[in-house]
């Protein structure tokens, strides 16, 4: 039956196709459709753009919301909605419940699927349970659980089609990233920097879940692919071993780099695009070296996994700056870049076929552990960071308390992905405004417990009450064009449309559109939970919707729950402000919005 | 040492798994009535507490619960003690809560689900980067929960007492 509904969309129609291959063609293919939403990345380029554009900058203050639906769970909700067809796919934060929900009636629910999972796996997931979506492709869809199983349903019934697990949450590796369908391969990476985990990308096979290849973020060369001789970094081969001579000992073994975030695809070179996060423990003193290629760009073939180049964004790190944010794919002139905006606080154009450093500047001026990084390919320190000693908790050393870092272990931005508009030519940045002081200390390590080595405290820059902005920014010259203050931290994914306008949610509970040209607020409602998710949009029977999940939570529901330490230096200005508890309370819920009738 | 607090956890996680948390006893009058040989303060009852002068320098173990409890147990229960979106504000905790609990629940975790709660917190009892502070922790909570110290790092702290860095080299097993 449900065959039929899917059928019924001509825009949907190619999906039923079988084969790998057509799978390939049919979600790039899909990925155009503006009426849909098929990647949990909205398009390969992880733009999060749309082509619609009958909610416009002139009309949007009429949005209201048309519908919504409770997920009946509590606890923080990234990630957000498909929509292919007539169905809406997206799934809930721990037991990882998917919903597939009809269209055609206002979201009843088509079917439901929830996992049997120990759990025991809650409290090894460092911040939150959170799940950050299922993915599209062959007629399935693809869920990473949090106890890193991952299973493929059939898209009409919601019957189980394979599983694997892809990990041991015993040994603290769970799930939260959403996967990618990449051709005929689906792609998970794995979560668990704070348990001593040992990061890794995966593909496997969609018609059978056979795993096809593994890339591990450090170890010898088999087991991350790369190749001494044809893998790059800064333009050079890597040489052989890059994965643990930068290590002291066996370290590398619990060494980290994590691969939790958003995956991107360039289907003309072939190539895969991610991040990996922080190297264990958080003590950098207990992992001497640059400990490669934690923090680091990848680029994987498609095919094979092998890498074609890394770029290590901050070697040996000392705070806590994962490079598992989104890359964003775009031309500039001739040449294909990837713009990616770090947890380290600078935003990097990268040439996407070499990995050579194109711009890379501060997002936020009030990030200030390193200077600048060094462009000049003939200086040593090509393409590192210029850290300032005074916020070196390397430098400063364990048991010593640094103050005063900018910004904050959550990073400028974390996981909640930014926005690109080919028609305005601006990136949308929703960004985290923290700083922190950070001790690190000696730990040992217990496999499956927490590995984390450091006290912080988080707090707004000094004389600043805000912890958000949302930031429009200039790729090509790396400068900040807009930037509109948040109370809170704006952990909710962008979208941008051609009706010059980009949206966000805020921690309070708000949807926001904003006009893309010029950041004016033009439209907010309070839905009934802070927003950590993702927005999107898609159009039905020729009207435009926009959906996103409310349900606070995450790590912005560890830190900002509590509101800010009181007497902390700086926070003169802030008497009146107050802890997101104020605001808002736990509770999942999308909400969909479209204008009214007459508009 | 390490074998000491090996039988203590296992003894007390047996008492609280045969009592009855609803029965135990509260926590006393936290006040500081002597010191036991490492230089920790204990209450009349003998269990671990906090001591803060009248300048507000607060007492070594205080001070290194503050630090340990911001690495093992802040990600989940919030800083300062003050909770989360999805774990219990310890401070408020260990007011209902006495020692024996305390160490029975991190030792052995704690789980509450069903209700739309999903609330797990894992056992310790294996976790050396826990256990060898564990006292620390429960006075850092034992302090933050009347507000004898205010939220944010001590200042001002007691130098660290030499049995405790030898305590500590023993329990973590480690050279440095």
């Amino acid at each position: 039956m449900r065959k039929f509904l899917l059928i019924s969309c001509v825009g949907a129609a190619a999906l039923l196709a079988n084969g790998a291959a057509f799978a390939n063609n049919d979600l790039i293919e899909l990925s155009k459709d503006p009426n849909q939403w098929v990647l949990p990345t909205g398009d390969y380029a992880n733009h999060r753009y749309s082509k619609l554009d009958q909610i416009n900058s002139d009309n949007v203050k009429h949005l209201t919301p048309v519908w919504s639906f409770s997920t009946g769970v509590l606890r923080g909700h990234e990630g957000g909605p498909l929509v292919i067809g007539n169905v809406m796919y997206f799934s809930t934060p721990f037991p990882n419940i998917v919903y597939a929900l009809d269209l055609n009636h206002d979201g009843k629910i088509v079917w439901k699927y929830e996992p049997k999972q120990d759990p025991n796996v809650i409290p090894v997931m460092c911040c939150d349970t959170v799940n950050r979506g299922v993915a599209y492709g062959d007629g399935k869809i693809f869920l990473h659980q949090a106890d890193t199983t991952l299973v493929a349903l059939n898209a009409s019934t919601g019957a189980v089609v394979w599983s694997v697990k892809n990990g041991d949450p015993s040994r603290g590796e769970t799930g939260t990233s959403a996967p990618q369908v990449v051709k005929d391969k689906v792609l998970v990476g794995i979560s668990g920097g704070e348990f001593g985990v040992r990061g890794s990308m995966t593909a496997y096979d969609i018609k059978t879940g056979k795993r096809i290849w593994r890339g591990y973020s450090m170890g010898p060369d088999a087991d991350t692919l790369i190749d001494p001789e044809n893998t790059t970094a800064l333009g050079k081969p890597v040489g052989r071993d890059s994965g643990t001579n930068t290590w002291k000992g066996d370290q590398w073994k619990i060494g980290g780099g994590a691969t939790w975030g958003w995956i991107s695809f360039d289907p003309d070179l072939n190539l895969i695009y991610y991040g990996s996060g922080n190297p264990s423990t958080w003590n950098p003193k207990q992992r001497p070296g640059d400990n490669r290629w934690s923090m680091t760009v990848w680029a994987r073939d498609a095919d094979t996994g092998v890498a074609k180049w890394v770029y290590q964004l901050t070697p040996h790190d000392q705070w806590d700056y994962d490079a598992i944010n989104e890359m964003i794919l775009a031309n500039q002139e001739s040449r294909k870049v990837l713009v990616h905006f770090d947890r380290n606080g600078f935003g990097y154009t990268i040439d996407r076929e070499t990995g050579e450093p194109l711009v890379a500047e501060k997002y936020d001026p009030a990030v200030n552990w390193a200077s600048k990084v060094d462009l000049d390919k003939n200086s040593p320190t090509y393409g590192r960071p210029s850290v300032v000693k005074e916020y070196s908790t390397e430098a400063n050393g364990e048991d010593v308390n640094s103050q005063g870092i900018c910004p904050a272990a959550l990073g400028s931005k974390d996981e909640q992905p930014a926005a690109y508009s080919p028609i305005t030519g601006l990136f949308y940045i929703p960004a985290n405004h923290v700083c922190m002081d950070y001790e690190p200390f000696h730990v040992s390590y217990t496999a499956g417990q927490p590995y984390v080595g450091a006290t912080l405290s988080m707090y707004p820059p000094k004389g600043e009450s805000n912890m958000g902005n949302f930031t429009a920014w200039d790729a090509k010259t790396g400068k900040i064009v807009w930037q509109k203050k948040e109370l809170f931290s704006v952990w909710s994914g962008a979208l941008a449309t051609a009706g010059n306008l980009v949206f966000y949610g805020t921690l309070e509970g708000y949807l926001k559109a904003v006009d893309a040209t010029t950041g004016d607020e033009l439209y907010k409602f309070k839905t009934p939970s802070g927003i950590i998710g993702n927005v999107v949009t898609y159009q039905y029977k020729g009207k435009q919707y926009i959906a996103v999940l409310s349900g606070v939570g995450g790590w912005a529901g560890i830190g900002l729950a509590a509101g800010l330490t009181k007497g902390t230096e700086g926070l003169g200005a802030v008497g009146g402000y107050a802890a997101l508890s104020n605001y808002t309370a736990l509770g999942g819920q999308l909400t969909v919005f479209a204008l009214p009738s007459a508009q | 040492m390490q074998i000491n607090a090996l039988v203590r956890a296992l003894t007390l996680a047996f008492l609280f798994a045969c009592g009855t948390s609803a029965m135990a006893e509260a926590p006393g009058d936290p006040k500081a009535v002597k010191q036991d040989d490492k230089g920790k303060y204990l209450d009349s009852k003998g269990d671990p507490t906090f001591n803060v002068k009248p300048d507000g320098t607060v007492d070594w173990y205080t001070y290194s619960g503050f630090r340990r409890y911001h690495s093992e147990c802040h990600v989940c229960h919030g800083p300062d003690g003050e909770g989360s979106t999805y774990a219990p504000a310890l401070k408020n905790s260990v007011k209902a809560m006495n020692y024996a609990e305390f160490y029975g629940i991190v030792v052995g975790g704690r789980q509450n689900l069903g209700g739309g709660e999903n609330k797990v917190m894992p056992a310790f009892g294996d976790n050396k980067n826990v256990m060898c502070y564990i006292d620390d922790i429960y006075v850092y909570l034992r302090a933050r929960s009347g507000d004898s110290i205010p939220r944010g790092r001590p200042e001002k702290h007691d130098d660290k007492p030499p049995q405790a860095a030898d305590a500590e080299h023993a329990c973590l097993g480690d050279q440095n």
